[in-house]
C-alpha cells in the first residue's frame, strides 16, 4: 500500500493511494492536484548518508569511506511533494540528490543485519539538495549546506516494505525540466540497508518513524531558479519539486 | 523566586512554577517542594541544535590546526550539530556509559529555548524570540577530529540531560554574562562564562536563522567551553549556570 499525509479542506489527513487517486482516512476520494502534499512521515530523527555510492564519491573527488558518513537533519528542512525549494541568489552551485529513504517501523537496538528488514516500515523518495558554496570542513557536510529550510523534499508516498521485493535493486533517476540528468541503482550503495540498520542500532536506539536517507549516485548537476526537478525511484515514487528564488521570500538583496 | 517551566514525571504538559535557586525549592500550586525529591522529565520538546567551536578557549586550543588538513581554513559560519531525541533525558536520570568506552566528556552548555518561530531574525531583535534558558549536558565520547559529524560520539541514548527547568527569559538579565561551573563528585572541575562566547547569543540566533528556522520549543546550545571534564561510571555531575539552574546526573554502566 502507498500512504501519504496531505492537507485538504482545512485539515491534515492520512491517506492511501486508490486507483491513481487519493483516498483520505475518512473515505473521501480526491485528486492529487487538490491536496497539499506533506512529508509522508512527520520528520523527527532523520539520518542521511554522504558518499554512499562509489561513483558519486569519485565525482566529488573523495575515496569511498570505510565507515558510513552519517549526518542528521532537522524537521525544518523537509517539504512535501510539489513543494518549492529556495535557491539563494548569491550561490554558484546547488545540486539535487535523489535518494531512497528507509522508514523505521519499530524500535531497534543492536539489530543484526540478517534481521534488519524486520524493523523497516517502508520506503519513500527524498531529494537531498546541497549548496556546495557553503561547504566547510567542520562536521562536514555542515548544516548550512544540508539543513536549510525547504531543501529536503520528501515523498510523495510511504510505500509498504512488503510491496518492494528488493530495495537493493531499484533504479534512481533525476530529471531537470524533463531531461534525464542522473541515473543509478541502489545496488551500487557502498553500505547497504541491512548494514546501515545494524550500524546505527549498534550504538543508539532507532524508533518508529525514524528515517534514513541512503545517499545518492553520480550525476549531481547545478540547478537554476525556475527548474522543475523530479527525483524518481522505481516502484517507490516520483517526487516533483520546483526551485524558486529569493523574490518568493520577499528578499530584495539590499537587506 | 523566578518563574520557570518544569516537566513533572507522569504529566504530559510542562507547568509553570516558581523556583528558588539558592535553596533548590520549587513552588507549585501553593506547595513548596525540594528539587532533589522531585521526579522530572526534560522540560523541552523541540529539536536540540548544538554549536561547536564557540568558546574562545576552544578555538585558541585548536587554532594552529585550522590551516592544516583536513580543515584547510578556519570555520566561517557557525558549526552546528543535532542532538536527536533518543539522547534527551531529565534531571536526575542516569547517563549510560556505553560498554565500549571508559570515559565521557561533560558538555556544560547554556540552552536557549525558543519562544516563537524564528526565520532571518535580526541580531538586535533575536532575544525577542527567546522563551527562556536551561542547563544542558551535551555529553560526548571524547573525539579530537571535528572533520566529520560526530554522530557516534554525540548521539548515543541518554547523552543529552536537560533541566531541571526552563527559567523564564526575564529572570536572566544578560545571557552573555553567565558563570558556568561543573562539579564532579562535589569537586569543582571546570569554570567558564558565556562572556567568552565567540558568537554571543543574539548573533548566533541571527546567523543560524539566516538559513534555517528555529521553531518555538527548539533549543540552541551556545557551545561547550574548553577543558571539558572527563567522567566515568559512578561519577555524579552537577552543572551550574548562574541564574539559570543546576543540572545533576550520574553516570552508570549501560545495561542492555
Amino acid at each position: 500500500m502507498k500512504r501519504a499525509r496531505v492537507a485538504y479542506a482545512g485539515a491534515i489527513h492520512h491517506a492511501v493511494e486508490s486507483n491513481g487517486q487519493i483516498k483520505l482516512a475518512d473515505g473521501r476520494i480526491v485528486a492529487e492536484q487538490e491536496v497539499v502534499w506533506l512529508p509522508p512521515v512527520k520528520p523527527r530523527t532523520v539520518f542521511a548518508l554522504g558518499l554512499n555510492y562509489a561513483d558519486h564519491a569519485k565525482e566529488l573527488s573523495f575515496h569511498a569511506p570505510s565507515e558510513p558518513l552519517v549526518f542528521l537533519k532537522g524537521p525544518n528542512t523537509f517539504v512535501g511533494h510539489r513543494a518549492q525549494t529556495r535557491r539563494p541568489r548569491d550561490v554558484a552551485f546547488m545540486h539535487y540528490e535523489c535518494e531512497l529513504v528507509v522508514v523505521i517501523g519499530r524500535q531497534a537496538r543492536k539489530v543484526k543485519r540478517e534481521n534488519a528488514y524486520d524493523y523497516i516500515a517502508g520506503y519513500t523518495v527524498a531529494n537531498d539538495y546541497a549548496i556546495r558554496d557553503y561547504l566547510e570542513n567542520y562536521y562536514r557536510p555542515n548544516l548550512r549546506v544540508k539543513n536549510r529550510d525547504t531543501c529536503t523534499p520528501i515523498g510523495p508516498w510511504l510505500v509498504d516494505k512488503d510491496d518492494i521485493a528488493d530495495p537493493m535493486n531499484l533504479t534512481l533517476r533525476t530529471y531537470v525540466n524533463g531531461k534525464l540528468t542522473q541515473q543509478g541503482s541502489t545496488k551500487d550503495m557502498i553500505f547497504d540497508i541491512p548494514f546501515l540498520i545494524e550500524y546505527l542500532s549498534s550504538f543508539m536506539t532507532l524508533h518508529e518513524g525514524d528515517m534514513i536517507l541512503t545517499g545518492t549516485p553520480e550525476g549531481a548537476v547545478n540547478t537554476a531558479v525556475g527548474d522543475e526537478v523530479v527525483t524518481e525511484i522505481e516502484g517507490i515514487g516520483r517526487l516533483v519539486n520546483k526551485i524558486v528564488g529569493d523574490e518568493a521570500f520577499i528578499m530584495t538583496g539590499n537587506e | 523566586m523566578s518563574i520557570a517551566k518544569i516537566k513533572f514525571s507522569g504529566k504530559q504538559l510542562e507547568e509553570e512554577v516558581k523556583v528558588d535557586m539558592a535553596s533548590g525549592t520549587v513552588e507549585h500550586g501553593g506547595l513548596s517542594y525540594e528539587l532533589k525529591k522531585l521526579s522530572l522529565g526534560a522540560p523541552i520538546s523541540g529539536t536540540i541544535y548544538g554549536t561547536l567551536l564557540n568558546y574562545s578557549g576552544v578555538v585558541e586550543a585548536m587554532e594552529s590546526t585550522f590551516y592544516e588538513l583536513p580543515y584547510n581554513k578556519p570555520p566561517q559560519g557557525p558549526v552546528l550539530y543535532i542532538k536527536p531525541i533518543n539522547t534527551v533525558i531529565g534531571y536526575g536520570v542516569p547517563i549510560p556509559l556505553p560498554e565500549d568506552v571508559s570515559e565521557l566528556e561533560v558538555g556544560a552548555a547554556l540552552g536557549v529555548v525558543m519562544g516563537k518561530s524564528a526565520t532571518r531574525v535580526r541580531e538586535d531583535q533575536a532575544l525577542d524570540y527567546v522563551a527562556g534558558y536551561t542547563v544542558v549536558n551535551d555529553v560526548s565520547i571524547p573525539h579530537s577530529s571535528v572533520y566529520r559529524p560526530a554522530i557516534k560520539q554525540k548521539a548515543r541514548d541518554g547523552f543529552c540531560p536537560v533541566g531541571p527547568w526552563v527559567i523564564d527569559k526575564d529572570a536572566v538579565t544578560d545571557p552573555n554574562a553567565l558563570e558556568i561551573s561543573v562539579f564532579v563528585n562535589g569537586e569543582l572541575r571546570q569554570q567558564n562564562t558565556t562572556a567568552n562566547l565567540i558568537r554571543p547569543v543574539s548573533r548566533l540566533i541571527s546567523e543560524i536563522t539566516d538559513f534555517m528556522t528555529l521553531q518555538s520549543g527548539d533549543v540552541l546550545l551556545v557551545g561547550v567551553p574548553e577543558c571539558a571534564p572527563l567522567v566515568k561510571a559512578g561519577d555524579h555531575i552537577r552543572i551550574e549556570i548562574s541564574g539559570v539552574g543546576s543540572l545533576e546526573n550520574q553516570v552508570v554502566h549501560e545495561q542492555y
